[in-house]
């Protein structure tokens, strides 16, 4: 457990000397940032019609812009270490290969956390604007559902990342496996006649629109996200060891 | 402690260790030395639990690198070929980072020390990147002694130091190597004859010398060869020379000196001198050249040598 604190601390602290780090969260948040001010003017004009502002926008348009962003925020963790040559002195380090992997995943999740605290202002904003309130119970659970998309992309970013040696496959690797995730994994469920049921079990964006994202909580949703996280880990993990015996 | 047993590794169908057997005791320096290739790192790196030998053994430590490499890189300080730094960080927090990856209780005590002791205590809160290659080469050095590992293995540590700081480096591993075991690769021969106890020559994945720097001298040098200088025109020298009694391999040398050399048991000095002296030439230098170990290595791995103490082993049962 100490060793996956350290390796996180280390990635956490690293991002806050990169130029790519700022570069993501500026844009996260200035896009949500948009789309809030949207929804609250755009609910201004509705409101003589009993429209009622609603923070669903913001937490979906963030959970849409991790799709574009993860890849950035996980290309270089194992990727740098393997084309640096730094991964020898983490493999000769008395650390196992899946606290380094574990470790890397917790210091990117912890800077994630820190952009979502960070667009946590705009329902705080928008609870003092309105009379009685947000709907809390949803907001909350929108905003555990974005947690997890997170966790769930970091930990794909991750595994893919420690395939590579070069930042730039890493990236673009990474944003294809999302991409596919969350759009493209639900269309055939539409077509084919059998096994619909798995392809719209997989689709990702659902887990997210249609349960925690619009306040519901359900297991299988859970169950989704944690399965995907301890994939994209496992792999990592197994791409680390694999390392040793080439 | 570092017993190595048979140990083998192939690079898909290309073999680069063979059948490696050596062992470094407590208290000991060991210098590997061999030509690119010879499979120096790969040792090095299947020592270090890297990497996984194909065949064979290795205990470092008195632990298994294969079934108990945790044990053993708990152990061991470690100084890779390319120097393994995070050039954007500072260098006090990346000894820190190292230091909690060892789990030290006294880490900023200890990364003090390990500054010091490379002489980089002044350097504590620059970046990496802005160093240069030999104080990189120091920090790396740092980071593989500051747990005080019982086992030190430096791949290279003095290339790209300049002249004071390799003599500072060089003391620094020798007084480490008192009470610790410590292995270092090299191709400075000299620097291998300074610091180390023992010398290990090794050629394609083969072990093909094992000894002190003192001793494979001596066991190599055979015959005494001598340089000999004369003033003006020494057209003609070397044939005179040659048939003086006793001389053998008469050589020119291209600064118009000659090479000789004759067998210990028969002293042809005084006769070479005289003929010289006699046949009209001005003597001007007659010196004694010991093989270097530059020399001895360059013997050692030419093609198809055997190993010397077998060579050896069969000259005394002749």
């Amino acid at each position: 457990m100490r060793n996956i604190w350290t390796i996180a601390k280390r990635e956490y602290n690293h991002y806050f000397i990169s130029p790519v780090a700022y570069v993501v969260a500026f844009a996260i948040l200035l896009v949500i940032g948009l789309i809030f001010a949207l929804v609250v003017y755009s609910s201004a004009d509705n409101a003589l019609y009993g429209g009622v502002p609603d923070i669903g926008p913001v937490t979906g348009s963030f959970a849409f812009m991790l799709v574009l962003s993860v890849p950035a925020l996980t290309m270089r963790l194992l990727a740098d270490e393997n084309r640096m040559g730094t991964m020898e002195l983490l493999l000769t380090a008395p650390l196992r290969d899946s606290e380094l992997i574990v470790g890397k995943w917790l210091g990117s999740l912890l800077f994630a956390l820190t952009i979502i605290a960070v667009s946590f202002v705009y329902p705080v904003v928008l609870n003092s604007l309105i009379e009685p309130g947000i709907d809390q119970g949803a907001m909350i659970t929108a905003y555990l559902g974005l947690i997890l998309v997170a966790a769930a992309f970091l930990a794909v970013g991750v595994g893919i990342s420690s395939l590579f040696s070069n930042q730039v496959a890493a990236f673009f690797a990474t944003m294809v496996a999302l991409v596919i995730l969350w759009w493209l994994l639900g269309f055939p469920a539409n077509y084919v006649q059998k096994g619909a049921e798995v392809f719209r079990y997989l689709d990702m964006q659902s887990h997210f629109y249609n349960s925690l994202g619009s306040g519901m909580i359900n297991v299988t949703d859970l169950v989704y996200f944690f399965s995907l996280i301890a994939i994209g880990l496992f792999t990592g993990t197994l791409a680390v060891e694999t390392r040793r015996w080439r | 402690m570092i017993r190595v047993n048979e140990l083998s590794k192939d690079y898909g169908s290309r073999r680069a260790l063979d059948g490696l057997t050596f062992e470094a005791r407590q208290g000991e320096v060991v210098g590997f030395l061999g030509p690119n290739g010879a499979g120096k790192t790969t040792t090095m790196r299947i020592l270090t639990a890297y990497m996984p030998p194909t065949a064979g053994e290795a205990i470092v430590a008195g632990y298994d690198v294969v079934t108990e490499s945790l044990e053993v890189r708990k152990r061991i300080g470690y100084l890779p070929e390319t120097v393994p730094l995070y050039q954007d960080m500072v260098v006090s927090d990346y000894l820190k980072f190292m230091a909690d990856l060892r789990r030290l209780p006294n880490a900023d005590e200890r990364v003090g020390e390990a500054l010091e002791q490379v002489g980089m205590g002044d350097r504590a809160h620059g970046y990496i990147g802005n160093l240069s290659k030999g104080m990189r080469q120091r920090i790396g050095l740092a980071q593989a002694l500051i747990h005080r590992p019982e086992v030190l293995i430096l791949d290279e540590p003095t290339i790209g130091l300049d002249p004071s700081q390799v003599v500072e480096i060089r003391n620094l591993i020798r007084e480490i190597g008192r009470e610790r075991t410590v292995l270092l690769s090299t191709h400075i021969l000299s620097e291998a004859q300074q610091v180390c106890d023992r010398v290990i020559i090794i050629n394609k994945g083969r072990i093909i010398a094992e000894d002190t720097p003192e001793s494979l001298q001596s066991r190599l040098v055979g015959a005494e060869r001598v340089a000999l200088r004369v003033g003006g025109d020494a057209d003609g020298l070397a044939a005179k020379v040659e048939k003086v009694r006793g001389v053998q391999q008469v050589q020119s040398r291209p600064d118009g000196s000659l090479e000789f050399q004759f067998l210990p048991a028969q002293d042809a000095r005084p006769l070479v001198a005289k003929t010289v002296v006699e046949a009209g030439y001005d003597l001007l230098e007659m010196r004694p050249i010991g093989l270097s170990l530059e020399e001895i290595f360059l013997q050692l791995t030419r093609e198809n040598q055997p190993d010397i103490g077998e060579s050896k082993k069969q000259k005394a049962r002749s």
